[in-house]
């Protein structure tokens, strides 16, 4: 350990992963005493699944957004330094960033609060991206191969991901408080360490670190970090005091939810921490140098989602060990009987539909055959779905194999046997299937090309 | 034979991304890591084969200086399709586990 700190950084606190999952008033206390520049963090991702962006709504409730948000914004208030949050709402649609909006003036009505606060939306108009796609402007990113129009034109909602440059161009023109879309979760990190000069390697490096906030420490439930940003290098250490940094917990952040260990495409380069070297500083504080940002085109990165069928869903309980012991065999019968009792009621009422059986406690996660040389699990609970194109068609198939699903008996010929339903009725609509359409990323002239910026006073609002 | 549950202290997996599953095994110390991390049954068409995906799409990273392997692979279906048995894919490590090297 050198023990030698770095000087003249721009230091960053990133008290939490993602606004809503709880922030604590001791590490706002803690980063602030410990000189923060800005608080920085952002309230959402992909990870919860396409939901979220298809049908524009947050994934964390109300209360723990505003819960949060209350303490980040008393915290910039008392301190006098910026707050960014990026991907406001979970998938930074406009809708849910206009959601934050409001939670903000209502907490800065209740706390007599005057910030000026900076919307950035960068929801997109799937028409326009459609016609930057016949441009010529729009390029896949595998797995994905072609760039079809009619994909863009079947999103309910894309949103593209920012860059640092529209924090940094809301700062500038005054902003406490920066609310932000959907943005790449390192640049709302990054931003202000860019703005005043910092190695832009070191600002993003240390923000793909911090991001999750204190994923990168030893014991994460103690809360969020601080990066402090140089001018070759960064450090990274905890907010609250008996919590650790280390090398290992800090470089090994490098691979969490990223598909390569070595680089990170942001929206003007990639980060490459191929030379980075992690040496611990004192005992809970680790310094990092030789990150490189390599800048390149400027690309933002497309998300896009839609709603697709309807899935209708039942579970039953079996013990009976006589099923349990041929397991496989009765789950392939019953999916063939189901089958024909579909086609034999329904016939061509119904389009194109699937029903799929998981035996959760046999093989419903990798849904692959067991085969008959593991032991017999002791129950199992075995879940039906159906999806259709509509919800009505998915409760009806359902409910025309609801007598197998509750009856079948291992061998045809035995007494009807009744498995353990939870509920009744004992079919459950389960609503749309959300998924991903949208894998590319659109070329633009600028930074801003594709951002709106508008500015809301919160006395304004709360008088108006 | 060493199983990979016998060499790695660790084994993960989870999203990376809609499109992508991303796998790291942590082993236990750095002979372990010299020794088994180049094995022809984790090669990127070993991996191909046990996930059933293309094996052009997979991507096989040593990282020495942690001792891991990482390995990502396309997503035969994007996350939360009509039949999606692991959203997060933080279950398709286990597969894994057993492999003898």
């Amino acid at each position: 350990m050198s023990g030698v700190r770095l000087q003249n950084t721009v230091n960053v606190m990133v008290p939490v992963g993602a606004l809503g999952t709880g922030v604590r008033q001791s590490n706002l206390d803690a980063g602030l005493a410990r000189g923060a520049h800005v608080i920085a963090c952002d309230a959402g991702s992909t990870d919860s699944g396409a939901a979220y962006l298809a049908t524009a709504q947050a994934k964390y409730s109300r209360d723990a957004v505003k819960t949060d948000l209350r303490l980040l914004m008393i915290a910039q208030a008392k301190a006098g330094i910026p707050l960014l949050v990026g991907t406001c709402g979970t998938a930074g649609t406009d809708a849910t960033l206009d959601w934050t909006r409001d939670i903000a003036l209502e907490i800065a009505r209740e706390e007599g609060l005057n910030p000026r606060i900076a919307l950035l939306y960068s929801e997109q108009n799937p028409a326009d991206i459609a016609k930057r796609a016949v441009a010529g402007q729009v390029t896949p990113l595998a797995p994905i191969t072609d760039v079809d129009p009619a994909t863009f034109l079947g999103c309910d909602h894309i949103v593209a991901l920012m860059g640092p440059e529209p924090y940094i161009a809301a700062l500038e023109a005054g902003a406490d408080i920066v609310l932000g879309g959907r943005t790449t979760d390192t640049a709302v990190l990054a931003a202000v360490p860019i703005m005043r000069g910092a190695h832009a390697g070191a600002a993003w490096h240390s923000a793909k670190i911090a991001e999750c906030g204190g994923l990168c420490t030893r014991k994460s439930r103690l809360g969020g970090v601080m990066m402090r940003v140089g001018a070759d290098a960064f450090e990274i250490e905890p907010l609250d005091p008996d919590n650790i940094c280390d090398p290992y917990s800090v470089s090994s952040h490098m691979l969490y939810e990223n598909s390569d260990p070595f680089e990170l495409i942001e929206p003007g380069g990639v980060l490459d921490v191929r030379e980075a070297r992690y040496e611990a500083v004192d005992a809970r504080t680790v310094q990092v140098y030789g990150s490189r940002f390599n800048p390149r085109p400027y690309t933002m990165k497309l998300e896009g989602a839609a709603g697709g069928p309807f899935q209708t869903i039942m579970m039953v309980g079996i013990q009976d060990p006589k099923v349990l012991d041929d397991l496989d065999r009765f789950l392939a019968q019953m999916e063939e009987l189901m089958a024909e009792r579909v086609r034999n009621v329904l016939g061509d009422r119904i389009g194109a539909y699937d029903i799929s059986l998981r035996a959760y406690g046999w093989n419903a996660v990798s849904g692959k055959v067991i085969g008959p040389r593991e032991p017999s699990p002791r129950e199992i609970g075995l879940l039906f779905v159906a999806t259709a194109g509509r919800q009505a068609d998915a409760t009806l198939i359902a409910k025309t194999c609801n007598p197998l699903f509750f009856h079948m008996p291992l061998d045809l010929e035995m007494e009807l046997p009744s498995y353990g339903f939870p509920f009744s009725p004992a079919e459950i609509e389960r609503g749309r299937v959300y998924e991903f359409k949208l894998n590319h990323v659109v070329h633009v002239a600028s930074a801003t090309e594709l951002v709106r910026m508008t500015f809301v006073d919160a006395p304004e609002m709360a008088h108006g | 034979m060493a199983k990979v549950s016998d060499v790695c202290r660790y084994v993960r997996s989870k999203n990376a991304g809609p499109f992508w599953i991303t796998v790291d095994l942590f082993f236990r110390d750095r002979t372990l890591f010299e020794t088994h991390s180049g094995a022809s049954a984790l090669s990127a068409q070993a991996i191909a084969e046990l996930y059933g995906v293309d094996a052009r799409g997979v991507k096989w990273f040593a990282v020495p200086h942690l001792n891991v392997l990482k390995i990502s692979y396309p997503r035969p279906l994007p996350q939360g399709g009509v039949i999606e048995r692991d959203m997060h894919g933080g279950q398709q490590f286990v597969r894994l586990l057993s492999i003898e090297l």
